[in-house]
């Protein structure tokens, strides 16, 4: 195990690096100076070199992207434009909220699925099935920023039980774990539940029908086992493949957060993206994109750790 | 005698077995399901081509004094925006700039996926070794951060969207290609044609090009459905389209602001977006069932 382990780590360097490049590289394929956020509009060309020195745009393009990983290894991702605050800081202040907001929809999303998933695969084409699946495919289609939508006009505007926007009473302060902060999780958090639930309703759905149709089954059955005991086994057997997409799932929650986020003003890292893809603050684009893409790396990781774990049959291939 | 002979001759045709497509094609007009999408996009689809032609009112002419009317309003059946512009003319025209933002980054990522994947997958060693593991850089991130990502550092438009969609899907496509080829690539017939002669060019052109094109195809088609849902997902946020424009996502957006006074009409936008993306999640169903015959 210790050694699939360092097998998988040593595979995920390169990939890193590579990750690390693709985020460097985007503030260059920037049309226009990336200085033109920061200087002033009747700059001067003094000034105007001086600063490009300052910020090392003067140098050949490896020798900063030397620098650059080099300083955020050691946790510096520079300074956002617009705050000034330290980009390390503002990312990491609203990843919490938003991984607040994965896990709620991970919740939901991975409890419905998975019953979804579980009773339309043993029920397979009869309605139960069916209505199953409806619900999975309209959860994979929707636009979970419309539904976000049509979900704050339903239960905000119209029925007025639950707030709009924003992450708690009195401003996006402090999360607590109390109704008064709860009540602003459960709109953005249903919204982002549906997309992971459609998946892995499908996916479960797929596992067990596959699974049943083993000779195995049949075998139990023979053996003259409980119905309950064999969905026991069914279970056992889908959990590795549940486990992968579940991983996956809650990676694009963390990474893919951006428009539910602009939807419900949720403070999170996708709205810290949004504001600073239009203010132009490409450090701060640079460092949330780069931190969310290492999320995700580390997320895939360990679901390849956790599918070893439980399925022997991974190491060995 | 001779009577028997040609009542015989004229059966025949009817007992011919059946090519694979022309059953995979029975298959799926016999699907209620598939038909009926099929027949809802056809639908959007014509009437936005024709929309210059329906007799629709100017999509682009607001009017201050009929802001939001709800829907049902006489003259305006689905209402009016928060210019004042007619919501049903909009919607119609809207999905000329949404249906071509969202289903053209799908078709350039089909063709290009689909020659890396073809390339990588009958090629294999080093060749393969190097596109895929571009690939995995690219699944490194997911898809909608990807996709914002590279639209934010191009900056907003119609163009920088395709791009960005395509770069975001082109991975994805290649990876399903690869996996197929490689799949067809072991198989005796291919060994055949290499035997008898045959280049690699034309291996791949006549010989595995039909084979694999059917799955990666199938997969194209419900991707159409994620890259509507983004495409129109970066207008709403206001990295593609440009107003005064009709698109079914920067509507979405502009008409935000007016959910407090007119919801179901702010509402409307993404109902199209949802119909277009849902139809092509159940033709792809639809297609992958019929095309598979072992059932």
């Amino acid at each position: 195990m210790l050694l699939y382990i360092a097998r998988r780590i040593v595979y995920v360097i390169p990939i890193v690096i590579s990750v690390a490049l693709v985020c460097f590289l985007l503030v260059h394929i920037t049309p226009g100076d990336p200085l033109v956020a920061v200087l002033p509009a009747d700059a001067s060309q003094e000034l105007a070199a001086q600063l490009r020195t300052a910020y090392g745009f003067d140098r050949p393009l490896p020798v900063q992207f030397g620098l650059w990983l080099w300083r955020a290894v050691n946790g510096d991702l520079g300074h956002s434009i617009a705050t000034g605050r330290p980009v390390l800081t503002e990312v990491l202040r609203a990843v919490g909220n938003t991984v607040t907001l994965a896990i709620a929809a991970a919740l939901i999303g991975f409890t419905l699925g998975l019953f979804f998933g579980l009773i339309a695969g043993y029920f397979r084409d009869t309605w139960i099935d069916k209505v199953a699946t409806s619900i999975a495919i309209a959860g994979v289609s929707v636009p979970h920023y419309w539904l976000g939508m049509v979900l704050v006009i339903i239960f905000s505007v119209q029925l007025n039980w639950l707030p709009a926007v924003g992450a708690g009473p009195g401003g996006s302060g402090a999360w607590g774990w109390d109704w008064e902060h709860l009540r602003y999780l459960i709109l953005p958090a249903i919204t982002t539940s549906v997309i992971p639930m459609g998946i892995i309703t499908r996916t479960v759905r797929a596992l067990t029908g596959d699974i049943l149709s083993q000779d195995f089954v049949e075998a139990l059955r023979a053996k003259g086992l409980r119905e309950t005991d064999v969905f026991r086994h069914v279970i056992k057997n889908a959990a590795p493949t549940a486990l992968a997409v579940m991983g996956l799932q809650l990676g694009y929650m963390l990474g893919g957060s951006i428009l539910i986020e602009t939807v419900f003003s949720w403070p999170g890292s996708g709205l810290l993206l949004n504001s600073a893809i239009f203010q132009r603050d490409l450090p701060l684009l640079q460092g949330t994109i780069l931190v969310l893409a290492l999320f995700f790396v580390a997320l895939n990781l360990l679901v390849d750790i956790a599918q070893a774990a439980i399925d022997p049959r991974i190491k060995r291939s | 005698m001779s009577a028997i002979t040609d009542d015989a001759l004229q059966a025949a045709p009817a007992t011919k077995a059946r090519g694979y497509w022309a059953t995979v094609g029975r298959r799926i007009t016999r699907d209620k399901v598939s038909m009926a999408c099929a027949l809802i996009l056809v639908l959007i689809f014509v009437s936005a081509l024709c929309a210059p032609w329906l007799g629709l009112a100017d999509p682009y002419q607001g009017s201050m004094i009929r802001r939001l009317r709800h829907i049902g309003t006489p003259n305006y059946p689905l209402g009016t925006d928060e210019l004042g512009r007619d919501m049903l003319a909009r919607l119609i025209y809207g999905g000329r700039l949404s249906l071509i933002i969202g289903i053209l980054p799908v078709i350039f990522a089909f063709v290009i996926g689909t020659s890396l994947g073809l390339v990588a997958g009958y090629v294999g060693g080093k060749l393969n070794t190097a596109i895929m593991r571009t690939v995995d850089v690219f699944y490194a991130f997911p898809s909608v951060l990807l996709a914002i990502a590279i639209s934010g550092a191009l900056g907003a438009g119609i163009v920088n969207s395709i791009v960005s969609l395509t770069i975001v899907f082109v991975p994805q496509i290649t990876r399903v290609a690869e996996s197929v080829t490689t799949g067809v690539r072991n198989m005796d017939f291919v060994e055949a044609a290499r035997a008898s002669g045959a280049g690699p060019f034309t291996i791949m052109r006549v010989h595995m090009l039909g084979n694999v094109l059917g799955p990666i195809f199938v997969y194209a088609t419900g991707l159409i459905s994620v890259s509507m849902i983004l495409a129109a997902g970066l207008s709403f946020l206001g990295l593609g389209t440009k107003p005064p424009e009709p698109e079914w996502g920067l509507m979405l957006n502009t008409l935000r602001t007016a959910i407090y006074v007119n919801p179901w009409v702010a509402a409307l936008p993404g109902a199209m977006i949802f119909a277009v993306s849902i139809c092509f999640n159940l033709l792809s169903d639809g297609m992958r069932s019929a095309m598979d015959i072992r059932n």
